[in-house]
């Protein structure tokens, strides 16, 4: 067979190059069709109006670009054998549960190093604050992980109780003149509190249905955050958040009268870092708490539901679990992880407006719970130091990272729709008697 | 009561666009039963491909606004359904079969990623466009207040009603009709009864683009104004008119798309502007919770 075909005018090792060439001509032809207008025209203002640019030569390399790379997808494809696809499936799912394995071990290790990285001789402010911040992420990816990765409840607008936490944090700490460690907790319950209140009408609704919804829902705490003028002072945002003491010791230079503040209390100098090594220090702290409770919460029944939840919701309500109850607590469990993160956040900067928080920002952070495998802690770790970590290095190239973002979240999809390291391993196992089944 | 009949005129006029996006919405979920979510960032690539082809026309000279309009409706129509094809191809088809969620999270990227493209292409600022048709009759008169029905209103209305009897011939009477419904009833059946089901999956999507196209020059031509984000509040309230109406239900996405026009006109005009979004929200909201199945919906038993 593959002699006669090789035999064929414009063929190697049996592969029709005329095919292909009309293949990857057909994908030319779409590409033109999509790069004509958008692409190869772009509007521009000038005095008086709207005016217009060519830039053929960008439509000309994108239907290059398509052309070649049509060419060589489809000459692979056609050169492997079909059973590559199950095979490369296999070969993630191994990578996923060694990196798992591998976890066990190195999160240790990145433990410490986590804890080492201000006092390592490369930290600086700059990386510190990085560090930070990709904590925060991971930290609001493992919150998200508990609804979606593990409860399997797409919530498209987590990002409200971000927005919770940090607005119910800064108002009662600027009204209430609260210390944070009391602050922490009320604003950790308020957006738990929020989490039952939305999702008790919404969580009988089927998964897209919900995710529509509590994206609905996103919006309209932000619109109500922008217009509540009285409360929450609308665009202008908040400031004069106060900041974190340790235990009562403020961070600042000047000491009041009659009290101590950080540095003279342990009778060291004053730097601006300490504030900043504290505050990094405190998301870590809370970061780890997160996961800690997932990862114990997992063993619980409630936690074997969610993820009997996740896998069938029609075998669970036939079994006896309330479906509508054991959502409601993944919801609210990750709002409340969501509301100490906006609390942080909120002290951290000092400042928030209703601005960070968009859509956006719950997209981003699905993105990270998807891209890092859905369930799987160390994915989010992993993702949030890529993309947050990463993007942060590539400050200028900030507008092409929402259209990474945006990109990468397809093509994970359509490559390992369960997620770049999603590696099921059922918490629940029956020993090895169950195995044999048959007699 | 003048106050009254033009805000109705004006919800109107939202509610067409609305339904054209929120057919899109309807028939592929109708079809493969996920919901597009970047069905709203088409719209807003049609209303740019409007904007292009209108400059374009204006710059070769063609100004007679009949002639200019039908030209432009047929490019972006075109142009804009080579994006529904290609974002079905590339998104969605590899995972059909796959679960739930994965469609949906693959057309939220989506979403984002086209959003960006056409921020990074054509710029984060909006585009201002000068109007194309201008003037329209006055219906009523009072010392207050004067009711007026401009004719882009009338062409919207004229160009949606055209639109919708279009389309609701080929669903009723041609073969790619019967092959969407036979797939929506039944895509495994359509299948082995000799459909070409991806084939038919594909023109969905092309046909939803090309309407969302023409929502996008309305949009344009009505507004004035666009940019890079027009689509996701669109998209949004065209999802919830859809789901209003009945998701699967092609009359439904109509009504649907008119009351939520006329609703979130008539917030704006008799509460507050501030909250119309919310007002948008609270009844996609509480009609999944009270009525999941819409208007005209028929209910979906879930099987195992």
């Amino acid at each position: 067979m593959a002699v006669e075909a090789g035999k064929r005018a414009g063929s190697i090792d049996g592969v029709d190059l005329q095919a292909l060439f009309k293949e990857a001509g057909l994908a030319a032809f779409v590409a033109f069709g999509l790069a004509i207008s958008v692409v190869g025209v772009r509007t521009v203002t000038i005095p008086g109006g709207l005016g217009l640019e060519y830039r053929w030569e960008w439509v000309v390399i994108a239907v290059a670009a398509v052309f070649i790379g049509r060419f060589v997808l489809a000459f692979r494809r056609e050169t492997r054998s079909p059973a590559r696809r199950a095979e490369r499936e296999a070969t993630m799912d191994r990578i996923g549960a060694g990196v798992q394995k591998v976890a066990r071990i190195a999160g240790p290790l990145l433990f410490i190093f986590a804890v080492a990285l201000p006092w390592m001789p490369f930290s600086n402010r700059y990386i510190v604050d990085i560090a930070t911040l990709v904590l925060t992420y991971i930290m609001l990816g493992w919150g998200l992980n508990i609804v979606v990765g593990l409860a399997g409840l797409l919530d498209l607008g987590y990002v409200a109780f971000y927005a919770v936490g940090a607005y119910s944090y800064a108002l009662i700490a600027i009204h209430f003149d609260l210390s944070f460690w009391i602050c922490l907790p009320l604003a950790g319950l308020f957006a738990a509190l929020f989490g039952v209140l939305l999702g008790f009408p919404v969580l009988r609704l089927r998964g897209d249905y919900l995710a529509i919804v509590t994206l609905g829902f996103g919006e309209i705490i932000r619109v109500v955050l922008l217009n509540w003028y009285e409360l929450t002072r609308g665009p202008d945002g908040l400031s004069g958040i106060p900041r974190p003491s340790f235990f009562g010791l403020p961070f600042s230079r000047r000491v009041q009268e009659g009290s101590d503040t950080f540095h003279t209390f342990f009778g060291i100098d004053y730097t601006s870092m300490q504030r900043i090594v504290f505050l990094y220090y405190l998301i870590l702290a809370l970061a780890l708490i997160t996961n800690f409770f997932t990862m114990r919460i997992r063993r619980l029944p409630v936690g074997r539901a969610w993820e009997a939840l996740r896998e069938d919701e029609i075998a669970c309500r036939s079994l006896g679990i309330n479906p509508t109850n054991t959502k409601l607590t993944a919801f609210a469990i990750g709002a409340m992880f969501g509301g100490f993160a906006g609390s942080f956040f909120a002290t951290r900067q000092g400042f928030i407006s209703p601005e960070s928080f968009t859509f956006v920002e719950s997209a981003v952070i699905l993105a990270i719970v998807v891209l890092g495998g859905m369930g799987s802690q160390i994915g989010v770790v992993i993702a949030s130091v890529l993309l947050i970590g990463g993007t942060e290095l590539f400050r200028e190239l900030e507008q092409f990272r929402m259209l990474a973002f945006g990109g990468a979240m397809v093509a994970i999809m359509v490559w390992r729709p369960r997620g770049l390291l999603a590696h099921r391993d059922p918490t629940l196992r029956l020993g090895a008697a169950a195995k044999g089944g048959g007699p | 009561m003048e106050y009254f009949v033009q805000q109705l005129i004006n919800g109107v006029t939202l509610g067409a666009i609305y339904g054209l996006i929120a057919i899109g919405y309807t028939m592929v979920y109708g079809i493969i039963g996920m919901i597009n979510f970047a069905h709203g960032d088409i719209f807003m690539i049609g209303a740019f491909v409007g904007l292009i082809a209108f400059l374009i026309l204006g710059l070769a000279g063609i100004t007679w606004v009949p002639l200019a309009l039908i030209i432009v409706l047929i490019v972006a129509m075109l142009l804009t359904s080579v994006y529904g094809w290609t974002v079905e191809r590339l998104a969605y088809r590899p995972l059909r079969g796959s679960h739930r969620l994965a469609p949906l999270i693959s057309a939220i990227g989506m979403s984002i990623f086209l959003q960006n493209y056409v921020q990074i292409l054509q710029g984060a600022r909006v585009r201002p466009m000068p109007p194309v048709i201008q003037g329209g009759i006055t219906l009523m008169e009072t010392d207050a207040f004067v009711v007026q029905l401009s004719y882009v209103q009338i062409l919207i209305v004229l160009v949606t009603v055209a639109l919708m009897a279009t389309f609701a011939m080929i669903i009723a009477r041609t073969p790619l009709g019967r092959a969407q419904r036979a797939c929506e009833q039944d895509r495994t059946m359509a299948g082995l009864l000799g459909i070409n089901v991806d084939r038919t999956i594909s023109l969905t999507f092309v046909t939803g683009a090309a309407l969302a196209a023409v929502a996008g020059i309305l949009f344009l031509v009505y507004y004035g104004v666009i940019d890079f984000y027009i689509g996701f509040l669109a998209g949004i309230k065209a999802f919830t008119a859809a789901v209003l109406g009945g998701i699967g239900s092609l009359p439904g996405a109509m009504l649907g798309g008119l009351l939520i026009g006329l609703i979130e006109t008539f917030w704006s005009a008799y509460f507050t502007i501030e909250y119309k979004d919310v007002a948008a929200f609270s009844i996609l909201v509480l009609v999944l919770i009270f009525r999941p199945t819409g208007l005209l919906g028929r209910p979906e038993v879930e099987k195992v």
